[in-house]
């Protein structure tokens, strides 16, 4: 597969060898299938120690993947009756995120996401899924909409970051940035959060401050990019292996960090490999997240978000004593 | 100098002699980054730390700044004893955290505590940007939601002076999710129907403008102080041209709607004092009467102290 990446490179060897076998066999009408068939458990072996082992790298790399799904891909799977409503009702509609309504196993629910493109045209429209302002804004008219109507809300977030560029300062990225991370805090519905892909900094944040914090096994989410942390560090963004694992970006160590809610496990090889599978993980995961979470009442759930993200941060005391999380 | 490249003659450097080195203590003339004249710094930091010749705000240290800005001895400093833990164990982040400490004498980069302007009561925090390049870590997300917490709880107004390159990389996704913590806390104030002011000082980038820096009921920044979401050089690769000298000062941000005032230091106590006395309950508040008998009394102060200085010299 073209689509392969480099630490895929002995599983894709095999592959094709056990392909060649294949045609060999059909072509020449030699049984060759007791060699077939050792290749294949040694293929499965090779995958599981593999897939089984994936460094944070290897990680960066499946977020990244070109055709790994996007949040378009998950609502079409996910959801009925999904209908996008565009623009931020201030200066235009930023297709970098996209949102509407939609019901979730029969029940109206509001639905969000970062999206990126697949192809080059795509992602020029797009703008590579990196937002500005008036995507931000966008999210938030329609959160505030679905607090209106008592929806629960869930977003999706994959994105490298909000869009670094001169409009977007000009329109106050800071500010729209700002402004999703406290009016969310104040959101009475339920908000379930799920990184699919990259969770780049404060442009994934703006769509993150939600009662469930959910990754998926090879998203990633950081408060700068590798290539970022190793030019600032190193002064060489060469060095973004190396970044990526020293600064604790992945699912399972953010969740052992305790900084997210729960890991939604991949299909072997990442997401792109099979949607459907992955949407049905998802899927689960969702709904009992939202089962969990429609049993706090709209009077409390604002003070128990203050409290989930009031006990982030560790830090120690002069004399030594520790405290905090 | 020409005619020396001909002579034989052997120049030597000359080493200032122990005496003459005294002469000239360390620190005392500063050279204006801005204009590149040269004062005395003793002078500049009567000017508020403000250029006399070009009007460039110098940096004020945390503890400079409470100084100028609070009536003389009514600030108190809270949650002075917390520091940073290394959660990601990452490199020479403990030697580099505790080089600051030593340098600054600061246990952090935010300052917080309480103080009173013009007998105006408020809770305030003061970040430093000499400490980590003034980042946000779990400390500094800690205090201001503490801070912020003690506003609510003895009802008074809350003021943050920004001055931070944005969210510290050493501490991952900690750091990223401050953003968040004092976003949730200043949700809370805003509840409660309390007053924030955010001033922002030079620099107020990153992570921190795009939290609680930019949620102000009232957003002020200090002349020409860098504000902004992307770096500039970020921005540049991105777009792949030069921008515009004025890019991302406060004065582009007031012209493109993302800030109330643009404050001179020496205007920043009393714009300050207006904004608080505005608020005040009313039980608090000062008569027009008492305000201007005030002004009077203080008039006069300077008058006199004016006169000394001048006798002095």
């Amino acid at each position: 597969m073209a689509e392969d990446l480099p630490f895929e490179k002995p599983i894709t060897e095999l592959r094709t060898k056990i392909a060649e076998l294949k045609a060999f066999t059909a072509e020449k009408e030699i049984d060759l299938s007791g060699e077939i068939e050792k290749l294949e458990s040694r293929l499965e072996q090779l995958e599981e120690d593999i897939y089984g082992n994936m460094g944070p790298w290897d990680r960066v790399q499946i977020a990244r993947h070109n055709s790994r799904p996007t949040t378009l891909d998950y609502i079409e799977r996910l959801f009925t009756d999904f209908l996008e409503l565009h623009g931020d009702r201030l200066y235009g509609d930023d297709e970098a995120i996209v949102g509407g309504i939609a019901k979730y196993k029969d029940r109206p629910v509001t639905v969000i996401g970062h999206q990126r493109g697949k192809g080059t045209k795509e992602n020029l429209r797009r703008n590579f899924g990196m937002p500005h302002p008036e995507g931000y804004r966008k999210a938030l008219r329609l959160m505030k909409q679905a607090e209106k109507f008592n929806r629960p809300i869930i977003n999706f977030i994959d994105t490298k970051g909000a869009y670094p560029g001169i409009s977007a300062e000009e329109r106050g990225q800071s500010e729209a940035i700002a402004r999703n991370l406290i009016e969310m805090a104040g959101l009475t519905v339920p908000v379930v959060c799920i990184v699919i892909g990259e969770g780049g900094s404060g442009g994934a944040l703006a769509l993150g401050v939600g009662d469930k914090i959910l990754m998926l096994e090879n998203s990633t989410y950081s408060v700068i990019s590798p290539e970022g942390a190793a030019a600032l560090l190193w002064k060489d963004a060469g060095q973004a292996k190396r970044a990526a694992e020293t600064m604790k970006i992945t699912a399972p160590d953010l969740k052992e960090l305790e900084l997210i809610d729960g890991i939604i496990p991949e299909v072997r090889g990442g997401a792109h490999r099979d949607v459907e599978q992955q949407a049905k993980a998802i899927d689960e995961a969702l709904s009992q997240a939202l089962d969990e979470l429609s049993e706090i009442s709209r009077d409390t759930i604002v003070e128990k978000r203050f409290e989930k993200f009031n006990r982030i941060g560790p830090y120690d005391y002069v004399n030594g004593t520790n405290a905090g999380n | 100098m020409l005619r020396d490249l001909f002579s034989k003659k052997k120049k030597y450097a000359t080493i200032p002699s122990e005496e003459a080195k005294q002469e000239v203590p360390e620190g005392l003339m500063t050279k204006c980054p801005e204009c590149k004249s040269i004062m005395y710094t003793k002078e500049l930091k009567k000017n508020l730390s403000v250029c006399d010749s070009c009007g460039f705000h110098h940096r004020l240290t945390a503890h400079d700044r409470m100084e100028t800005l609070f009536d003389s001895g009514t600030f108190t400093e809270f949650d002075q004893n917390i520091i940073a833990t290394d959660p990601l164990e990452f490199p020479s982040y403990k030697e580099k955290s505790e080089k600051d400490r030593e340098k600054t004498g600061l246990n952090e980069a935010i300052v917080t505590g309480k103080g009173e302007i013009d007998g105006y009561p408020a809770v305030a925090g003061v970040m430093d940007a000499r400490f980590r390049m003034g980042s946000m870590g779990s400390v500094v997300g800690e205090k201001i939601a503490r801070a912020i917490e003690r506003a609510i709880d003895e009802d008074l107004p809350f003021i943050l002076f920004a001055a931070s390159g944005g969210a510290r990389m050493q501490e991952g996704v900690f750091s990223l999710m401050q953003m968040a913590k004092t976003s949730t806390a200043l949700h809370k104030l805003r509840d409660r129907g309390g007053l924030f002011i955010s001033v922002m000082t030079h620099p107020t980038t990153g992570g921190v403008s795009a939290s609680f820096a930019s949620l102000g009921d009232i957003n002020l920044a200090e002349p020409k102080a860098l504000i902004g979401f992307a770096g500039r050089r970020i921005i540049e690769q991105t777009i792949r041209q030069e921008l515009p000298e004025d890019f991302q000062t406060a004065e582009f941000l007031l012209k493109h709607g993302q800030l109330d005032r643009v404050v001179e230091r020496k205007n920043l106590r009393s714009t300050l004092k207006t904004i608080l006395s505005i608020h005040a309950p009313v039980s608090d508040r000062k008569s027009d009467e008492q305000e201007q008998e005030e002004q009077q009394q203080e008039k006069e102060k300077n008058a006199v102290r004016e006169t000394e200085e001048q006798e002095v010299q």
